[in-house]
């Protein structure tokens, strides 16, 4: 930064894709478009696996819907994917492109793990539970933050690097249960973490959890903070403009660095979640994708909070439907993965159309260009 | 120029019948009737929302309409869609263009033609150079589009239309970006066409372009044309037709008598600054501006003001010196500190000074969030009544909640200046002010900023409008090549001495 000028536009490294992205909106009608489209282009796939596309969808979304345990399932598998929906969501809308979800749900589940098998046994559980959750918050926000500082102060793509340390969080937790946290039972995998971390059942016979009124929780405040507090309004404006955001006097790298954070913060919360909800120990497979899922949810739910309950709730769904339907139709659950990145594709592409259509049929035109003064400045940008 | 010669034949090259355009309960366009003949330049006129970009969007199939038809050389059309008008034979250049930076002239115009996968570059090649002959359209085929002025873009973005063998060209303010040789290139190459039979709709909120181009003017009204009249109609009717009502010119009040130690409040001393390609843009300029005078920096585009602007408003660190507004230091500071240090920013984009996505409203306090949060997050009824407030203050034709981009030109301008002036600066840097404005409204922002200086603000003003400049400016500094070439009182300042300086040609002690 030792450059006089320009002042690094950070913020501003926009393509057009990106800002369509972060004035993506309300979009209900545009996700069911995309799920259906999704659909149809998937039937292929699931034709070669051997069943029909029609008996395959039904066992994905319908059945899991048609008894009360299945319906509760179904909440708990959607209660990481609220919880990633909402980290990713807020990133986004800021203009931070957080892509690694998956590692800071990860790390906090370390942290919550760490806590869960080192606490002394007899602490009671109004203790124990929420420090599992601050240390999971702070984990998560911590492997946020090396990415957040090499973008707000060098101004380095952050999809790149927070992609880049998924891998190794999840070799992290490999080393762990491997080596210093391996039970002595023998599996690769922790000790059991104490009762008092537990999160607590919300029902009789079903896995059910706190976490996910913890989810509902941080999704209203999100919602809140996004759209009723000066600092949500100024998290939008920097998604949406920075460089207008920046000359409104609003401390774009501060606001970027805070929404990294706090993105961090809430996906390492799904791994508290996971953990103290689900399977009392840490395991490197602790995390099925829901980090990466989390980009689905957020984009189909259109990055508000509304939209990503709802798009958690179908993802969730169709991860119960999935494993139903590996049973009753013998085609493999991959197929569930497949429909979820063709989901996200569309939602994408739709997207984009319906910018590009917006730009031609609607004002102002010129919205749709890349802000090619600013990708100037970037070139010019210290590096 | 002359009387109307709508087509050889008597036939109209496009005609509208009946337009009608709403946008939720906002009608754009109220049944517009208009024609445009072959040979002839018909220039819109109207105030700001009134309604011309709209109606031209529907013409180039940007936007369609509720209703009314269209007919081009008296066929009737269905236009869906850019391509439907580019297929017959409309072309339109919008203030904002639609170039490819990266690419080549000849590239961008190959692109404008290519069926299919083809690029025929060498055929782009040619038809830019027998256009150049043809009509006096002078750009490089093999420039980079990104290298180039707004003008010469302008240029490229006509030959384009040219290349897709347009008969009817749609021009949105053309000459709000080009300075003033710029537009009589512009006038010189439009003669042309129109001398080969093409049919010109020109938009300008300059009365004297209008009178100088055009062959009738149609005048629209809050989307209703009020009336159609000769090229040569004068100034002063043509205002009253567009507001209603007459117009008057605003002047400036006798100057305020200054003691020579009276200390400025906005000082910058021997500031320079680098350029979008690191090259020096402002060099070792010093500029004092004190309570209740207005300053005026003239200059050819390109020539620092931007630069200079930018260092002035916290979006460009300076190299060298320093700007102090009532003694505290800005070169340098960031936007917040600047502001907090008493000064008003309106610079020229105003499109990158607002956020565009979200409403009116909200921009109104974007500079003050602070100020409009409560202990339970923002005061919306609050954040309302100021928007209220600022929207009948600044006349601007917009609701509280609309968004800022589907605002008209005019009116996204008048938003930024209502959220800088409304917080009373004690020192305003403001830069064109008045481009893209209709007659009344520049009028009122003209008005506004004496206002401020009548109140004691001390104020900079960049403006390539020289008229502008000497009547509102007590001071007029000239700038060349980021240096301060000139400085004398505007009583002194006539505008060929201010040429001479502006080109350089000339030093002034
Ligand atoms: N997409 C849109 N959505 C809502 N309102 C719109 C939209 N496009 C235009 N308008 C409104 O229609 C009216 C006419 O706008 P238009 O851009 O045609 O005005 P104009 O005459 O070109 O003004 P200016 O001289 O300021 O460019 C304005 O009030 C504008 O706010
Ligand atoms: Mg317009």
């Amino acid at each position: 930064m030792s450059t006089p000028a320009p002042l690094p536009k950070v913020g501003s490294r926009g393509s057009a894709l990106r800002s369509t992205i972060a004035a993506s909106g309300s979009t209900l009608g545009l996700g069911l478009l995309a799920i259906l489209v999704a659909l149809i282009l998937t039937s292929p796939v699931i034709i070669i696996a051997g069943a029909s596309p029609i008996d395959a969808y039904a066992n994905f979304f319908l059945v899991p819907l048609s008894s009360q345990f299945r319906l509760l399932e179904v909440l708990v598998a959607a209660t990481p994917l609220i919880l990633t929906g909402i980290a990713v969501a807020v990133a986004f809308r800021g203009g931070y492109w957080n892509i690694g979800a998956e590692g800071q749900l990860l790390l906090g589940a370390i942290a919550a793990t760490g806590v869960g098998i080192s606490i002394p046994a007899d602490w009671p559980p109004i203790v124990v539970v929420p420090l599992m959750i601050l240390a999971g918050a702070l984990a998560g926000a911590a492997w946020a933050l090396v990415p957040a500082l090499l973008r707000t102060r060098l101004g380095i793509d952050e999809v790149v690097t927070t992609l880049l340390l998924n891998p190794v969080a999840l070799l992290f937790v490999k080393a762990l249960v491997q080596g210093p946290w391996r039970d002595p039972g023998g599996i690769t995998e922790s000790p059991p973490i104490v009762e008092a971390g537990h999160l607590p059942q919300l029902m009789d016979k079903s896995r059910l959890h706190l976490g996910f009124l913890l989810a509902l929780v941080l999704l209203v405040i999100a919602w809140w903070v996004l759209s009723r507090t000066g600092i949500g309004l100024r998290i939008r404006a920097v998604g949406l403009a920075p460089h207008a955001a920046r000359f409104a006097g609003i401390r774009v790298e501060r606001t970027l660095l805070g929404v990294a954070l706090a993105s961090g913060a809430i996906a390492g919360i799904a791994g508290v979640s996971e953990v103290a909800g689900i399977q009392f120990r840490l395991t490197s497979g602790i995390s099925a994708g829901y980090g990466y899922t989390g980009i689905v949810v957020a984009m189909l739910g259109g990055l508000s909070m509304p939209g990503v309950l709802l798009s958690a709730l179908f993802l969730g769904d169709l991860r119960v439907g999935t494993n139903k339907a590996e049973s009753a139709l013998d085609i493999p659950s991959q197929i569930g993965a497949v429909v979820q990145g063709v989901i996200l594709l569309c939602v994408v592409g739709l997207l984009a159309i319906r910018r590009w259509r917006i730009s031609r049929s609607d004002r102002p035109a010129d919205e749709a260009e890349p802000p090619a003064e600013d990708e100037r400045h970037l070139e010019n940008a210290p590096a | 120029m002359g009387s109307a010669t709508p087509g050889a034949d008597g036939l109209p090259a496009v005609r509208l019948t009946g337009i009608t355009k709403r946008f939720g309960d906002l009608v754009a366009n109220d049944g517009v009737d208009l024609d445009v003949g072959r040979g002839e330049v018909h220039a819109l006129l109207g105030e700001n929302g009134a309604g011309k970009t709209t109606l031209m969007r529907i013409l180039y199939g940007l936007t369609s309409a509720d209703a009314g038809a269209v007919e081009v050389d008296g066929r009737p059309v269905t236009i869906r869609s850019p391509k439907d008008a580019i297929a017959a034979g409309i072309g339109m250049v919008t203030q904002h263009f639609s170039l490819v930076r990266p690419m080549t002239v000849a590239e961008n115009l190959a692109l404008g033609r290519a069926r299919g996968a083809r690029l025929d570059l060498e055929a782009a090649r040619r038809h830019a150079r027998e256009a150049s002959e043809r009509y006096g359209i002078a750009v490089d085929p093999d420039a980079r589009v990104g290298d180039l002025s707004v003008g010469e873009q302008q240029r490229v973005e006509i030959l384009k239309a040219l290349a897709r063998d347009c008969r009817v060209l749609i021009l949105d303010e053309p000459t709000a970006v080009l300075v003033p040789q710029e537009v009589d290139a512009l006038f010189a190459t439009l003669r042309r066409l129109i001398a080969d039979g093409l049919a010109i709709v020109f938009i300008s909120h300059k009365l004297g372009e209008v009178r100088a181009i055009s062959h009738r003017v149609s005048v629209l009204r809050r989307g209703v044309l009020v009336g159609t009249a000769p090229g040569d109609t004068d100034e002063k009717e043509l205002a009253r037709m567009m507001v209603g009502r007459p117009t008057f010119g605003v002047s400036r009040p006798d100057p305020i008598a200054h003691a020579a130690d009276e200390p400025a409040v906005l000082q910058v001393t021997g500031l320079s600054a680098a350029g979008a390609h690191g090259l020096p843009a402002v060099r070792d300029v010093s500029i004092a501006v004190r309570a209740g005078e207005i300053v005026g920096i003239a200059g050819v585009s390109g020539n620092g003001q931007t630069e200079l602007v930018e260092v002035l408003t916290g979006m460009r660190r300076p190299t060298a010196g320093s700007a102090t507004v009532g003694g505290t230091p800005i070169a340098g500071a960031s936007p917040a500190a600047v502001m907090a240090a008493g000064l008003g920013r309106i610079p020229e984009d105003r499109h990158a000074s607002l956020v565009l996505d979200l409403p009116v409203e909200l921009n109104l306090v974007m500079e003050r969030i602070a100020d409009f949060t409560g202990p339970g997050g923002l005061d919306h009824a609050a954040i309302r009544r100021n928007a209220v407030e600022l929207i009948a203050r600044f006349r601007i034709k917009a609701r509280p909640e609309d968004r800022v981009g589907t605002l008209s030109g005019g009116n996204i301008q008048k938003v930024l200046l209502a959220r800088v002036l409304a917080r009373e600066p004690r020192a305003i840097v403001i830069a064109q002010p008045t481009r893209g404005l209709d007659v009344g409204a520049s009028e009122y922002v003209r008005g506004e900023i004496l206002a401020r200086r009548a109140a004691g603000a001390a104020i900079l003003l960049v403006s390539e409008d020289l008229d502008e400049l000497l009547t509102l400016s007590d001071r007029v500094v000239v700038l060349y090549e980021g240096r301060v070439v000139g400085e004398m009182p505007s009583e002194k300042a006539d505008p060929e001495r201010l040429g001479l300086l502006m080109a350089g040609r000339e030093v002034a002690a």
